[in-house]
Parts: C-alpha cells; sequence; structure tokens
C-alpha cells in the first residue's frame, strides 16, 4: 500500500467537473493550497465546495471563483471576497449558508458513519425550512444530515507514509473532520516522514482516514487580519 | 453620556467570574477582554479551534497558524489546547462556555435576537453565531442602544431575519443594562446622566422600570 504521490497534479488527477469537494480551513489557515493551485490549472468545472469560507479574492477558494469553477458553496461565512460577491449576485454562483457548528458536525458525522445528527443551531431561523424538529428533554432540534463529499483536500502540518497526520494550532479546524469525511481524502503536509517516525500518541487523524498524502511545497500562508500589540 | 464602546466592555466585564470559560464575539465584545478585573482569571475561547487564547502578538511573532475566529493573529496562554471546529461546537452545545457575549442588530423583549442577516444586502453568512446562541446558558448582547438611524434595536419583534430564538438574558448598551424577562426588558442600570426617560424613549419593546435606577458603575 502506498499512499505517497510525488505532487498535487498527482494527488487530484481523478477529480473532475461536478464533483463535491471538501476543503479544510478557517479564512485562510490551514488552507490545502498546492490542492486549489492544483485544481485551478486543472480547470475542473462545476465543482461543490464544502468549505467554512471561500477565500480572498487572490487566494484560497477565491482563485477557483476566479476561473468560474464552482458552482455551488456550502459555507458558514463568506464575508472577505469581491468576485464571490458579483458572481452570488449575478447568479452564477449558488450558495449554502450553514452555521459553523452545524457544518463541523456534518463532516464529523460523515467520518463516524453517523446518517444524521441534531443541533439546536437554526431552529426558529429561516434555517430550519423544510427540516424535521423534533423535540428532546424539553428543547427543539433540527435533523440535519451527514455531508457526502467524493474528495476531502486538507492540509496537515506533519503526515507519514501511512497517512497518519498531525495539525498545528488553528490550521487544525475542519481539516481533521473533512480528512474523516472523504470518499477519497488527499492529504497535503509541510513535512512528510517515514513510516514510524510520528510519535502514535500524537496523531490527530490516523491514516485509515487518508488515501493519498504529498509534500506540500512553496507554502504562502497568507495571514487575513495582521494584528500586532505593542511591546 | 452614553457609553463608549470600550465602557460597554468594561461594564460587560464585571459579568465576569473566577473559573470561566468564555466566547467573545468579533467587535464590542473582543474589547472585553481589556477589562477582565484584577485576581479574576476565565479562560477565552476561539470558536475556530482554542482555549486559552491570549493577547495579539508582538511584531515578528505573528503565526499564520494561530489565529481567532475574526482571523486576527493571536498567541496562547499557559494552560491553552488546540482542537477541531467540531468539537469546538461540542463544548459550546454541551453547556461547557460559561459566558458568551455577542453583537447584534436587533434584540426582541422576548430575547429574540437578529445580528446575521439584512435583506437586500450581500449576506455574508452566520458563522458560528447561530450555535452560539442556540447552545450558551448565559448570553450577554453588547451594543449600540439605538442604529445610525436612530431607530431602537430593543423591539417588541425582530423585523430581520433571526439568528436565535428566546436566547438573550442581558443588553448592555450605550445608555443602559437590561434583562430579558418574561414581561419585557427589565432596566438594571443606566449610563451616568442618562434619564431613565431617555431609555424608555429609545426602547420600542416592553420595558419595566421597576423603582430607582442606579447608574453604571465600572468598578
Amino acid at each position: 500500500m502506498n499512499k505517497i504521490v510525488d505532487n498535487a497534479e498527482i494527488a487530484i488527477h481523478d477529480i473532475k467537473d461536478d464533483a463535491i469537494l471538501m476543503l479544510g480551513g478557517f479564512g485562510l489557515c490551514g488552507i490545502p493550497e498546492n490542492s486549489i493551485a492544483a485544481l485551478v490549472k486543472k480547470g475542473v468545472k462545476n465543482l461543490t465546495c464544502i468549505s467554512n469560507n471561500a477565500g480572498v479574492d487572490d487566494f484560497g477558494i477565491g482563485l477557483m471563483l476566479q476561473k468560474k469553477q464552482v458552482k455551488k458553496m456550502i459555507s458558514s461565512y463568506v464575508g472577505e471576497n469581491a468576485e464571490f460577491e458579483r458572481q452570488l449576485l449575478s447568479g452564477e454562483l449558488e450558495v449554502e449558508l450553514i452555521p459553523q457548528g452545524t457544518l463541523a458536525t456534518r463532516c464529523m458525522a460523515a467520518g463516524y458513519g453517523i446518517p444524521a445528527i441534531f443541533t439546536p443551531a437554526g431552529v426558529g431561523t429561516e434555517v430550519a425550512t423544510g427540516k424535521e424538529v423534533r423535540n428532546f428533554n424539553g428543547k427543539d432540534y433540527l435533523l440535519e444530515f451527514a455531508f457526502d463529499a467524493d474528495f476531502a483536500l486538507v492540509k496537515a502540518w506533519k503526515g507519514d507514509a501511512d497517512g497518519n497526520l498531525i495539525f498545528k494550532a488553528t490550521a487544525r479546524n475542519f481539516n481533521p473532520l473533512m480528512a474523516m469525511a472523504g470518499k477519497i481524502t488527499i492529504a497535503e503536509v509541510e513535512e512528510l516522514v517515514p513510516s514510524g517516525e510520528l510519535d502514535p500518541n500524537n496523531i490527530h487523524v490516523p491514516g485509515i482516514y487518508v488515501h493519498r498524502i504529498f509534500q506540500g511545497k512553496n507554502y504562502e500562508k497568507r495571514i487575513e487580519q495582521r494584528t500586532v500589540r505593542k511591546s | 453620556m452614553a457609553l463608549t464602546k470600550e465602557q460597554i466592555a468594561q461594564r460587560i466585564a464585571k459579568e465576569l467570574k473566577d473559573g470561566y470559560y468564555v466566547n467573545l464575539g468579533i467587535g464590542i465584545p473582543t474589547l472585553v477582554a481589556n477589562y477582565i478585573p484584577e485576581g479574576v482569571n476565565v479562560v477565552l475561547q476561539s470558536e475556530n479551534g482554542l482555549l486559552g487564547m491570549g493577547p495579539f502578538p508582538l511584531e515578528g511573532d505573528e503565526d499564520a497558524d494561530m489565529i481567532n475566529a475574526g482571523k486576527q493573529t493571536i498567541t496562547t496562554l499557559p494552560g491553552s489546547a488546540f482542537f477541531d471546529s467540531a468539537m469546538s461546537f461540542g463544548m459550546i452545545r454541551a453547556g461547557k462556555v460559561d459566558l458568551t457575549v455577542l453583537g447584534a442588530m436587533e434584540v426582541s423583549d422576548q430575547g429574540d435576537i437578529a445580528n446575521w442577516k439584512i435583506p437586500g444586502k450581500m449576506v455574508k453568512g452566520m458563522g458560528g453565531a447561530m450555535d452560539l446562541v442556540a447552545s450558551a446558558q448565559n448570553i450577554i448582547v453588547a451594543m449600540m442602544h439605538t442604529n445610525p438611524k436612530g431607530a431602537s434595536k430593543l423591539l417588541p419583534a425582530c423585523t430581520l431575519p433571526l439568528t436565535g430564538v428566546k436566547c438573550i438574558k442581558k443588553i448592555v448598551t450605550d445608555i443602559a443594562v437590561l434583562e430579558v424577562t418574561p414581561q419585557g426588558f427589565m432596566l438594571l442600570e443606566r449610563a451616568p446622566g442618562v434619564s431613565v426617560e431617555e431609555i424608555k424613549e429609545k426602547t420600542t419593546g416592553r420595558l419595566i422600570v421597576n423603582g430607582e435606577i442606579p447608574e453604571i458603575q465600572f468598578v
């Protein structure tokens, strides 16, 4: 079993038009930069992207939006992107906004083999439209279904030849959940190490969930809001 | 005198108790972190996956992998922990977070809140707000009492699309501190020099005024 592939182009070779993708990251933090660049280069279209955010105009998923590769975004917050807004208002792009915890937990459910969850988020709001409401112990909850994605594209800090993944700081966010949820999971890592070099105690996602892994390169790791304090 | 945004944050900080786990939203709520009282230890939760959030980094120490829910670079404090987004909202849903502070466009006298969408304007999304308001036991809204056009933001019913229903317990505005009760907004405190009459004028939801209303104290 060899999970290591040479680069992002090979890793995403079988992602085709109309695919449903999950992309890890929160804002620009922990996004699969290399896989996104490869998707832009390949030019696949009509993609459905499940991702907490939609990048900025010239980075992250924003690069795919520029090339009009995205048919639908499923996100919790899409604030920072003018091209996104233009496509949305012109009707070129479909957007489904869902609460962030619901987004995360629908990923989690997929990775845990649970078809649906009940969550209180959105009860009594337009998010509840058309959804089953069930009362447990006096409180209402919405039925929300596990995601069903063809591919999950995630970014980890370290990974090994077996596909085991370790994330760094808040770059973890949605990445482990999506890694567990994809029918095919593609992980890019900042540091790829041989089998046995990662401490099994510290693995965040075991390799059973990861189908392809590659050493990423040229990480920009752009900061969206650089904030500092005076000494 | 109406309170400044900093003073709203300072007043809310008085609600913090030692040992609290606290989630602060974007805007005025973020400022609450600057006024945590001496001797009170609270742990700040950032819903993108961190407990133990510290101040902004010093220039040169910014780390792209270390941000808060507002996508700002931040630091961690001793004892902090990272986790994924499902666990983050898991601890919120399970009621482990003691206090949530967030902003609002409108609050109803039933405790409904609207803070994510204005029809006709570009909708950016609810982020984690719907999860937070649906689950937190103790939610304080920090906001201006009126909108920029001077209209009350404390209403009999929200006019904007809702974020959550019957969930807000307390509101701190630039002119008043109010508690949401089954009978409506109970006026608890008023900003120094602001009259009860002015608060009545600027509150279109049901307002309950019982006896003398003290001025807000900051310490």
